[in-house]
């Protein structure tokens, strides 16, 4: 049995939108920065790229605060299990109309590959990018606190770019993803109303 | 009346000096010099003029004595070289040796022609050649200092002041032997300088002369290009009870370490520490309307026209060939080249063998710097590149003697052989007796001709691939340089990434389109 109930809630929306605006704002202002290409000129470019910085550390200090008083941080525990399933199922499943291994839940949103997928994200391409940004940051106060000895500017930028190339290819395959739900819309439109189908908790209990 | 004194500056620059002049030259002294007994004569001669000016100025004298602009030496207290005008060769006039008679008109003194010099004579002292307000005053190559006897001493003496933008200029504006020609930041049209050209020197703005910033303590100038001070981390030091001891020839004496005050200026801050502030804030030299010379190749010299004189030609107003010195470029409104600098100039000097640098050229001078000795900035140069005489048996560069009207004279006679023997003689220098032709190279620290804060040079003028700043090395600079491994391999990623995405997408419309054909009913 499904039904249709509210899966993403207000803030989680927002986040979600937000976080996505200032993620594809990062990344085109960062690889200018970079020097892939010119968009903005460079001055702005940087700009850009340090204010959306700040209002991205604003906005998950209200998510990181957000998950943890819902509990929502318990979507990202990881497991293994199905997770074996999940890769058949995009490798040929998915192509042989097969059924999706996986049934979402209020509790259990994500498939495994999402949660391993997300996990990744939150602690290992995150942090990366953040430290190795806010360091970038703060670069001239090296000297005054003690990092020059530590930190090389350009190892730090490598880093840094290193990070940026992972959020891209998650963004690409995250966009691609989200049309693999029930129908090709399905997942767009949870996100935008928060509004999508679920199995009936009491199976999973 | 700003609109008022703008009016006048736009319609006509020498009228706004002349409105200077008229108001404030002898506002600002306590004593009209026109009064005094002393100079209301006729005076036959310079040193006349000297004797009666140290009748009330005991010390001046002895105070020049002491300076460069007096010895055209000075001994370099870090690296020993003894320099100064007197001792050094450059890539234009090459060196006033065996040619002081003409090179003296640049002295600040009466007589020097040659080595019997009498660098202790105190009414030698040239006082009017910078304290001349009237203008008249000037002294013609060839004339060993003295000015030319049309001049109204009387008149000049009686008309005394403090230095100006037309006296400092008057040498250093026509350096190399022509206006603008040698320094790249420094020429006639700073006199009256609009806002554009010189935010300081701004005539009709902050009017700054060139002493506000090389302030003299008892007639020696501060600032100096032999012991240039590259980096600057004291601060603001105007206004400090030891302000006259102080150097304020630099940006910091008065902007201060964090110079830029806006509110999101703390990155532009943070650049102080790599960047002199010339690098960015001097977008170009040779910006006020005077082309500065890039090359001087001195082989070409000696081409002749059928009356005998010396072959002229010149393209756009520039001479570009002279019989008596060679072929020339220019360059206007240019980009500078930049270079690690600590403030440590060595000299190439007379008696040194030469020494190739990797493009080829003799470093007649060499900027020392790097990025990780602690001490230096990336500075703006005008490299000027030349051709001029040397003795290949020897390897030393040489001495011509190029002036004057004797037999020996390369002007005279056009025979380098002759020439460099008498140079080489006068310098107390071996000579081989052949001559050949080598590259050399100079650099000149630009620090004049600053434009206001708009117009500094942009970051992306950095910040970019092949920008302003591609030759500086040991610097990470964030759009210039980048790990080209991990583009190739990150972008390569990313697009298989992308390929893999749509291809997985087109299985899936496929296979979709297919399932429907073979199961119809569902």
């Amino acid at each position: 049995m499904s039904e249709r109930v509210i899966i993403f809630k207000r803030f989680e929306r927002f986040w979600h939108w937000a976080q996505a605006a200032l993620i594809i704002v990062l990344l085109t202002s960062g690889f200018e920065v970079h020097g892939s290409y010119t968009l903005l000129g460079f001055e702005r470019a940087v700009t850009v790229h340090t204010n959306a910085a700040w209002l991205l550390v604003i906005l998950v200090a209200f998510t990181i605060f957000w998950h943890f008083t819902t509990g929502e941080w318990k979507q990202y525990i990881p497991t293994l299990k199905k997770v074996d399933a999940m890769i058949k199922y995009y490798l040929l499943g998915i192509f042989t109309n097969a059924t999706h291994p996986f049934r979402t839940t209020v509790l259990k949103k994500h498939n495994p590959l999402q949660r391993l997928a997300y996990l990744f994200m939150w602690v290992m391409i995150s942090p990366m990018i953040w430290l190795t940004g806010l360091l970038y940051l703060f670069y001239d106060y090296w000297q005054a606190w003690g990092l020059d000895q530590y930190l090389v500017l350009e190892e730090l930028a490598f880093l840094h770019v290193v990070g940026a190339f992972m959020m891209l290819m998650f963004l690409i395959v995250h966009v691609y993803l989200i049309t693999t739900g029930h129908t090709v819309f399905s997942h767009m439109k949870a996100m935008i109303t928060g509004w999508g189908e679920v199995e009936q908790e009491v199976e999973e209990l | 009346m700003k609109l008022f004194f703008s009016f006048i500056f736009h319609m006509h620059r020498t009228s706004i000096l002349f409105f200077l002049f008229a108001g404030f030259v002898h506002a600002t002294s306590t004593a009209d010099h026109g009064r005094f007994k002393e100079l209301q004569v006729d005076f036959d001669s310079g040193p006349e003029v000297t004797k009666a000016c140290i009748k009330c100025h005991t010390e001046a004298a002895k105070q020049i004595h002491k300076t460069k602009h007096w010895n055209w030496e000075f001994l370099n207290p870090d690296n020993k070289q003894r320099v100064g005008k007197r001792n050094i060769l450059n890539n234009f006039c090459i060196t006033p040796k065996s040619n002081f008679a003409y090179c003296s008109a640049c002295h600040v003194g009466y007589g020097w022609k040659d080595e019997s010099f009498d660098f202790t004579s105190e009414e030698n002292v040239d006082c009017l050649v910078c304290h001349d307000t009237t203008g008249d005053y000037s002294k013609p190559p060839g004339n060993a200092g003295f000015p030319k006897n049309t001049v109204d001493l009387s008149y000049v003496a009686q008309n005394v002041g403090k230095t100006s933008r037309d006296t400092c200029g008057a040498c250093h504006f026509y350096g190399g032997g022509g206006n603008g020609v040698k320094h790249g930041d420094l020429d006639d049209s700073l006199v009256v300088a609009d806002r554009e050209l010189d935010v300081h020197m701004d005539a009709v703005g902050a009017d700054f002369t060139c002493s506000t910033c090389h302030k003299s303590v008892e007639h020696d100038v501060a600032g100096s290009r032999y012991v240039p001070q590259a980096t600057d981390t004291e601060g603001r030091h105007i206004h400090k009870r030891d302000y006259n001891e102080e150097n304020n020839a630099h940006c910091r004496a008065c902007h201060d370490n964090e110079p830029h005050k806006k509110a999101d200026a703390s990155r532009l801050n943070q650049h102080v520490d790599k960047i002199a502030c010339q690098t960015c804030h001097i977008p170009r030299i040779a910006r006020g309307g005077v082309a500065t010379r890039m090359t001087w190749d001195w082989s070409t010299a000696g081409k002749l026209n059928e009356n005998g004189e010396p072959l002229q030609e010149r393209v756009d107003g520039n001479l570009v060939y002279h019989g008596k010195r060679g072929s020339f470029t220019y360059a206007e409104d240019a980009h500078p080249e930049y270079i690690w600098f600590n403030g440590s100039v060595r000299f190439h000097l007379l008696d040194e063998k030469i020494v190739l640098n990797e493009e080829g050229y003799v470093p007649i001078n060499d900027f020392e710097g790097s990025a990780d000795d602690g001490k230096s900035r990336i500075w703006p140069v005008k490299v000027f590149r030349g051709v001029q005489p040397y003795d290949p048996e020897m390897g030393t560069l040489v001495v011509p003697h190029t002036t004057g009207l004797n037999e020996d004279a390369y002007w005279k006679t056009f025979d380098w052989k002759k020439a460099i023997t008498a140079g080489m003689l006068s310098a107390g220098q071996p000579f081989s007796g052949k001559v050949d032709f080598i590259k050399t190279q100079m650099s000149w620290p630009i620090t004049h001709m600053v434009a206001p804060a708009e117009n500094a040079v942009g970051c992306n003028e950095c910040h970019s691939k092949n920008g302003r700043l591609s030759t500086i090395d040991g610097i990470y600079i964030p759009g210039r340089d980048a790990v080209e491994w991990l583009d190739i391999a990150g972008w390569g990623i990313v697009l298989l990434t992308l390929i893999g995405v749509v291809l997985h997408g087109l299985g899936r419309i496929i296979s979709f389109y297919w399932s429907k054909r073979s199961c119809p009913k569902e």
